[in-house]
């Protein structure tokens, strides 16, 4: 169990002086997900926001393995690099890694989802990361399944009418060994999941909520407080699924007022106006819903010691 | 020393996985499509009964398939995949990025019609789709080449000076699911034949970051660097065609007969055996292309100086284009040789339909009368329709 930051395992992965967006919440997911990686590694990059700003040729931000092939076949191209690696040890022509897959929601919720649950069912070992931000951030802030009800994106004006899709219940309906929420504010929480994740023989997933300032339309000293805001709220819960057993990871027996997470996001404004009362009611009906399920999925009604989670 | 080869028969599409199965491939994805699916099938056998050492992927897509193996190649495995028709279609997005990226693979297409009206007999529409992806294209024309070519394609993807993806392929039935006897290496002498060579991959303690993001600035300099690799590799495919263990005379990359013959038929394919039958018997000329792409000009040019009438098989329509596909390179190839000689563009064959001996022989009869009477007029026209000439 890491618990201080002297405990992280590994040098830096990713380099300074990559061209993300000042509080950009997925590179710091990605920078503490990589402290936490075991070695040797290699990361295989779904097209989007993270391989943009890090590999503006004739620079790289990335002192591991990377590659990058297209949007929506991460899980595919990853499942190529392992399988290629598990026979070329075998005839002494090269040695495992462990893998890791970066994708937006973009790529794991829509276009990726197919060679995503082609892997999973695959079996192949390797680690799935979704930094969900979610909406297409690198095309310029377009809903996608992951956005939430009420959000705007330039092609939701008036709010998105739809759900977010439930990419965990979907996860785990393949039958992964390990699947596991987190976000950058829980820290210790998050690599922790990671170094948890690579103990299992198989496909293992981990949904990272990572704030954007430039698509949610909030200041950029806001990332880590709205990350931790996620989950004080309900909004986005911290949880496990081992083996098919569910576990909150943090219980939150008071849940703060959504609208506190809601009002320092500009991308709400329009939700929080009298007249889309329904629409945010909706949202937070989906928010508790959601929680009630985990409650049962988990059997949890108390809460269980979760000091260790927060810095 | 090459020991005794084996003869064994084997239709197409086994002589591929039995190439694949003695080249000692790593990794192998694909996904089922008709006429593909028996390589696979093959492949799937090889693995499991541990006569191939290799991962075997079953992905749920073409496109994953593709992908597996741009993954696993640029890992250092050397990889395969099949597939025909729809299957190629679906690949398309990743067969331009494992050319861009320099992705060794070798690929099977067992030539497939597309849909719509869907169809699963043999013609060229679905590669000539992707002609311009930057994959070197090989055309065997039976179970022996199919055999041949494979092997030769990983030693011409894997050199050094070519590093890009080289696809076999054979006409879907007519070839795929043909049987012959074909002659194999076996595992010892077709890997003396391919021996593997050290390549940039994906490895953790020398790190490389591969498919980066480039600006206008460095674009056009990777992509010309590629568009020069794929025209130079000709030079390889050559050297690998004539240096082929199983033939002592090697293979050229144009197999033409009938050189002087006033008519001169070009085309890609099984077909071409069918032609060769008749163009021996009637005196005609026949060049079949065995590469296509880098297109081998200065190999094909000789063939077509001295002709006073050229006929190009076309197994796909361009629709829209001056010409279909292989009479457009063919009117480029005579254009920029100063050459006025009028061309017959013929479709053929499309989704399978029979090319019979009787429709052919009457092509060539007309060509050779058109030919003797110095009608030079371009025309064109399918196969088994009237033939008006102005």
């Amino acid at each position: 169990m890491i618990t201080r930051l002297d405990q992280l395992p590994a040098k830096e992965a990713i380099s300074p002086g990559h061209n993300a967006c000042a509080g950009c919440g997925a590179l710091i997911a990605v920078r503490q997900i990589l402290l936490a990686a075991p070695r040797p590694l290699i990361v295989v990059n779904a097209t989007g926001c993270l391989e943009v700003v890090t590999t503006p040729y004739p620079y790289t931000a990335w002192n591991v393995p990377w590659l990058h092939v297209a949007f929506e076949n991460a899980a595919a191209a990853a499942s190529g690099v392992e399988a290629a690696l598990k026979v070329l040890e075998r005839k002494g022509l090269g040695r495992r890694h462990n893998i890791i897959v970066f994708a937006g929601d973009g790529g794991t919720f829509d276009i990726g989802l197919q060679s995503l649950s082609g892997a999973l069912e695959r079996g192949h070992r390797l680690l799935f990361v979704c930094y969900d931000n979610e909406a297409y951030m690198n095309t310029g802030v377009q809903r996608s399944a992951a956005t939430p009800p009420g959000a705007w994106s330039s092609t939701t004006p008036a709010g998105k009418q739809e759900t977010k899709k439930d990419i965990m219940s979907i996860v785990v309906a393949h039958g992964v060994k390990y699947a596991a929420t987190a976000t950058p504010f829980f820290w210790k929480d998050l690599v922790n999941k990671v170094a948890k994740a690579f103990t299992f023989d198989g496909p293992t997933f981990l949904h990272v909520y990572a704030p954007c300032p430039r698509g949610w339309y909030t200041e950029s000293d806001k990332t880590i407080q709205l990350s931790k805001l996620a989950v004080e709220t309900r909004y986005f819960p911290l949880y496990e699924v081992e083996n098919g057993r569910y576990k909150i990871n943090y219980f939150v027996a008071r849940p703060k007022p959504l609208e506190e997470f809601l009002k320092i996001q500009n991308r709400y404004r329009t939700l929080l106006r009298p007249e889309n009362a329904e629409l945010l009611q909706r949202l937070k009906q989906e928010v508790e819903e959601r929680w009630k399920r985990l409650e049962a999925l988990s059997q949890q009604r108390e809460a269980p010691s979760s000091t260790h989670l927060v810095s | 020393m090459l020991r005794q080869a084996l003869l064994y028969l084997m239709s197409g599409n086994e002589a591929i996985a039995h190439a694949v199965m003695d080249a000692d491939v790593d990794v192998v994805a694909a996904y089922p499509i008709t006429p593909q699916t028996t390589i696979v099938e093959k492949l799937s056998e090889y693995t499991s009964s541990g006569m191939l050492d290799a991962e075997f992927v079953p992905v749920e897509s073409e496109h994953s398939a593709l992908s597996v193996c741009v993954g696993a190649s640029l890992t250092g495995a050397r990889v395969f995949t099949a597939t025909s028709s729809q299957g190629l279609a679906l690949m398309h997005e990743i067969l331009y990025i494992a050319s861009g990226l320099r992705a060794p693979i070798v690929m099977a297409i067992a030539n497939r019609a597309l849909s719509a009206p869907i169809n699963i007999h043999g013609d060229h529409s679905d590669v000539m789709g992707s002609r311009d992806a930057g994959w070197i294209q090989l055309f065997a024309e039976n179970p022996q080449q199919a055999y041949d070519f494979t092997l030769m394609a990983y030693r011409v993807a894997e050199d050094n000076r070519v590093m890009l993806p080289v696809a076999v392929n054979v006409d879907g039935f007519t070839v795929s699911h043909c049987y012959e006897g074909v002659r194999v290496l076996g595992k010892e002498d077709a890997q003396a034949f391919l021996p593997r060579t050290p390549r940039p991959r994906l490895e953790y303690d020398t790190p490389i970051t591969v498919g980066a993001m480039f600006s206008p600035t460095h674009y056009h300099v990777v992509k010309t660097e590629q568009a020069k690799a794929l025209e130079s590799s000709l030079n390889v495919v050559k050297e690998v065609f004539r240096s082929y263990p199983l033939r002592e005379e090697g293979y050229d990359v144009v197999h033409v007969v009938n050189r002087s013959s006033p008519v001169m038929v070009v085309g890609l394919g099984g077909v071409m055996g069918t032609f060769r039958h008749l163009g021996r018997r009637m005196n005609v000329g026949v060049a079949s292309l065995r590469l296509y792409r880098p297109f081998p000009a200065a190999d094909l040019l000789p063939s077509l100086r001295e002709a006073e009438l050229i006929v190009v098989l076309d197994r796909a329509y361009s629709p829209g284009a001056p010409a279909p596909p292989l009479a457009t390179d063919i009117k480029t190839l005579l254009h920029t040789a100063g050459l006025q000689t009028p061309v017959w563009s013929v479709v053929c064959g499309l989704g399978g339909h029979e090319i019979r001996l009787s429709m052919a022989e009457k092509l060539l009869q007309k060509a050779l009368e058109a030919a003797r009477e110095g009608a030079g007029a371009n025309i064109s026209f399918y196969l088994g329709e009237e033939v008006n000439r102005p």
